[in-house]
């Protein structure tokens, strides 16, 4: 060890020369604005703690890559005391960097044996029973603690509004993960169809009147014949190609709705979209003539809560239907094809298996439930432009798939929370909370390759008694 | 069994595919008969596997007619290329092992009785409610499955992915997924490569057990003389994509032309 010091020092030496030279610009200088002109600030003192924490950092991620056990976790720990304590430092963010500097030595140096812990647990027979009960007991928690959540006191205007952010777009990654997770096939112009289930709703609602119910499966339906329309002269590309072709139909469904001002109202967008209903109750103040509020049909008095509670309950079925679509889907030989698809598409053509139509269902019934999650969105924002429909979100939802683990339905539960959740959470780091972000997904990237939850379970077993306790 | 009095199963009448200015398949015709198993051999590059990917619909011949006997008969070059295993009941297995290694071994077998189960799930919708003609269609392809597995051997390894299994258990197990699919034809490209001697015998008894039992024509391309020899009513025997002989297994053996092309002539010993 002691021989091996001057090496290591001189390691993290280099390493954080490398940060100052690239913070010196990035960290050290800050233009401001004041009036006559813009004047340098310098940021010297969080320039520098960044770097001894790059320093420290790179020598305790050295040592535990050597085995060094003690000095890199008392490295590791000391790291996350001097980040946690009241020091008067310049941002809140130079703290949280400090910390999980330190949490990130720690996790390094535990990980190899975490590993081996869990690769055992994984091989035991005991151990793949618990990971089966524990998963099914996590989705019950999960679903009993999503159902209860208006009624907690969490609920304030504001998580509530996250929740069904949240929920919205668990539900648009579950969708797109019967095309990527199950099927396989890359699809970046997933927006595409939740644009159309959202405009289908906008134009139906404010130009016939008709109610959120009856358009729900009238936009379910458009955008799964557009998901046909589409995946028709598509999904002959494999790969790569797939993605850029759909990456396209996305921007032009985009563009379209852009132009076509007659039929969209253009990039002014459609505004006015009534929210849904309850057996004909409407969720505001005063009802319009002829109709009454939730409030005087029930008999309470009304708060603005209300409407949010609704929409939430709302998309949290929606989701639970395309999850349990999903799961019941799979089990069938249409969702077993679509997988061999996945697997291998010359193997399912020896054996007879249709590979236009199974792909095409598998685009269809992604693009549904895109559908119904645009109309809800429509109803929701009750006004809606091109501009949330950019190839930005397309981006998102897929990866929340994949960084979820293709295929897993919890998988995407928790990736969702992550990438959307985060953000929203770490508002108060302003600008830094995209690189939070970054690092949350470069560490997932890093840790678990193949997504947050990798594990396959077999659709249908022939010894079921193995899986039980 | 090569008495020549069955009607053939599977003609193919002078075939020829070119890729370009190649030539892979020149010409050639040969039947296969039910019940029997049909051996086609010759040194490699001699178009054998381009003789298969005409057969199971992955290439469009350039010339000749593919013919499978039956009620009605199937045209096989018109077909699409999973029409020929939907329709015409024509089953392959792959040089390269081509297992869906992410699902079970049970899945794989599942997934090569779609087209029935399909039916019976009434395209999903009977499926999707859980009803009891769909239940009793999936019980009865689990039911064949199994018996399958018991037939090679891998029941236990049911809940495994198949691409854990050993390597023989894999070559296995693909003739297994194509016989699920109910074929008449069974093509199988070099089951026995890289098999040792013990799973190479084992595939012998399997091979010979669906060509008897389960009475389906065999079509067999293979490297392995030994398997050949042990196994095969008829040989069909291919050298730069020309028929250049063909026979009963042992006439073959001693046929001059077959002896050239494997072993080559004093002017031509470079490709043995």
């Amino acid at each position: 060890m002691r021989d091996r010091l001057p090496a290591l020092v001189k390691d993290a030496a280099l390493t954080a020369l490398v940060a100052a030279a690239l913070g010196l610009f990035i960290v050290g200088f800050k233009t401001r604005d004041a009036g006559q002109g813009l004047f340098f600030d310098y940021q010297l003192v969080d320039l520098a703690v960044a770097v001894a924490t790059i320093f420290f950092g790179r020598l305790g991620l050295q040592l535990a890559s050597l085995g060094l056990k003690w000095p890199s976790f008392a490295l590791g720990a000391a790291l996350g005391v001097i980040g946690a304590a009241p020091l008067e430092l310049p941002s809140t963010f130079l703290h949280w960097f400090v910390v999980i500097a330190g949490v990130l030595i720690i996790l390094r140096t535990i990980w190899p044996w975490a590993n081996a812990a869990l690769a055992t647990a994984r091989h035991s027979q005991r151990g793949r029973a618990f990971g089966q009960r524990g998963a099914k007991w996590f989705g019950a928690i999960l679903l009993a603690a999503a159902v209860l959540m208006p009624f907690t006191s969490f609920a304030d205007q504001k998580t509530m509004d996250l929740a069904v952010l949240i929920l919205t777009y668990v539900m648009l990654g579950w969708g797109l993960n019967i095309v990527v997770g199950l099927a396989g096939l890359l699809d970046l112009g997933y927006v595409a169809f939740y644009a159309v289930g959202a405009y289908s709703y906008a134009l139906l609602s404010t130009q016939y009147g008709l109610n959120f119910w009856m358009v729900l499966p009238l936009a379910g339906m458009f955008a799964a014949a557009f998901g046909l329309v589409l995946g028709f002269p598509v999904l002959r590309l494999r790969g790569d190609y797939l993605a850029i072709v759909t990456m396209g139909f996305g921007e032009i469904i985009r563009l379209v709705l852009l132009n076509w001002v007659d039929l969209s109202n253009g990039p002014a967008g459609i505004g006015g979209i009534p929210g849904p209903t309850l057996f004909g109750a409407v969720f505001a103040e005063t009802a319009p003539a002829g109709k009454q509020t939730f409030a005087e049909m029930v008999g309470i008095p009304f708060t603005s809560n209300q409407r949010l509670i609704y929409l939430y309950y709302i998309i949290l079925l929606l989701a639970l239907v395309t999850n349990f679509f999903t799961q019941r889907v799979r089990r069938l030989p249409v969702g077993r094809a679509w997988e061999a698809l996945r697997e291998d598409e010359t193997a399912c053509k020896a054996l007879g298996i249709n590979p236009t139509n199974t792909k095409l269902t598998a685009f269809a019934v992604g693009a549904m439930f895109a559908g119904f999650a645009g109309s809800f969105f429509a109803a929701k924002q009750r006004f809606i432009s091109p501009e949330s429909f950019t190839f930005i979100e397309s981006a998102i939802i897929l990866s929340i798939v994949v960084l979820g683990g293709m295929g897993s339905q919890i998988g995407v539960v928790l990736a969702a929370v992550l990438l959307i959740g985060l953000p929203e959470w770490f508002r108060d780091l302003g600008a830094y909370r995209m690189i939070v972000f970054g690092l949350a997904m470069v560490l997932i990237m890093v840790f678990r390759p193949r997504g947050l939850i990798a594990h396959r379970e077999p659709s249908v077993r022939l010894h079921p008694a193995r899986a039980g306790p | 069994m090569t008495d020549g009095t069955t009607a053939p199963l599977i003609e193919v009448e002078h075939l020829t595919m070119r890729f370009g200015g190649l030539v892979a398949v020149d010409d050639v015709s040969f039947a296969g008969r039910p019940r029997e198993i049909t051996a086609i051999i010759g040194p490699n590059g001699a178009g054998k596997t381009t003789v298969f990917n005409c057969i199971t619909g992955f290439y469009k011949p350039t010339v000749g007619r593919l013919t499978l006997r039956g009620e009605p008969d199937y045209l096989l070059e018109r077909m699409l290329g999973h029409e020929v295993g939907q329709k015409a009941k024509v089953a392959r297995t792959f040089q390269n092992i081509r297992l869906f290694p992410g699902m079970t071994v049970l899945e794989n077998l599942l997934v090569a009785q779609h087209n029935k189960l399909m039916r019976a799930s009434g395209m999903s919708v009977f499926g999707l409610l859980g009803l009891k003609r769909y239940r009793a269609a999936e019980a009865a392809a689990i039911d064949k499955a199994r018996q399958w597995l018991e037939r090679i051997g891998l029941v236990a390894d049911a809940d495994r992915p198949a691409g854990e299994l050993p390597y023989g258990a894999q070559r296995r197990l693909e003739i297994a997924r194509a016989m699920c699919t109910d074929p008449r034809l069974l093509c199988l490209d070099e089951p026995a490569a890289g098999l040792n001697p013990r799973e190479s015998s084992e595939l012998n008894e399997l091979l010979v057990s669906i060509r008897d039992l389960d009475g389906v024509g065999v079509l067999l391309i293979e490297h392995d003389m030994s398997v050949v020899m042990r196994i095969s009513d008829h040989v069909v025997v291919l050298d730069y994509g020309r028929k250049i002989a063909e026979g009963a297994p042992q006439a073959m053996q001693n046929d001059p032309a077959v002896i050239r092309a494997y072993l080559g002539t004093a002017e031509d010993d470079a490709d043995a």
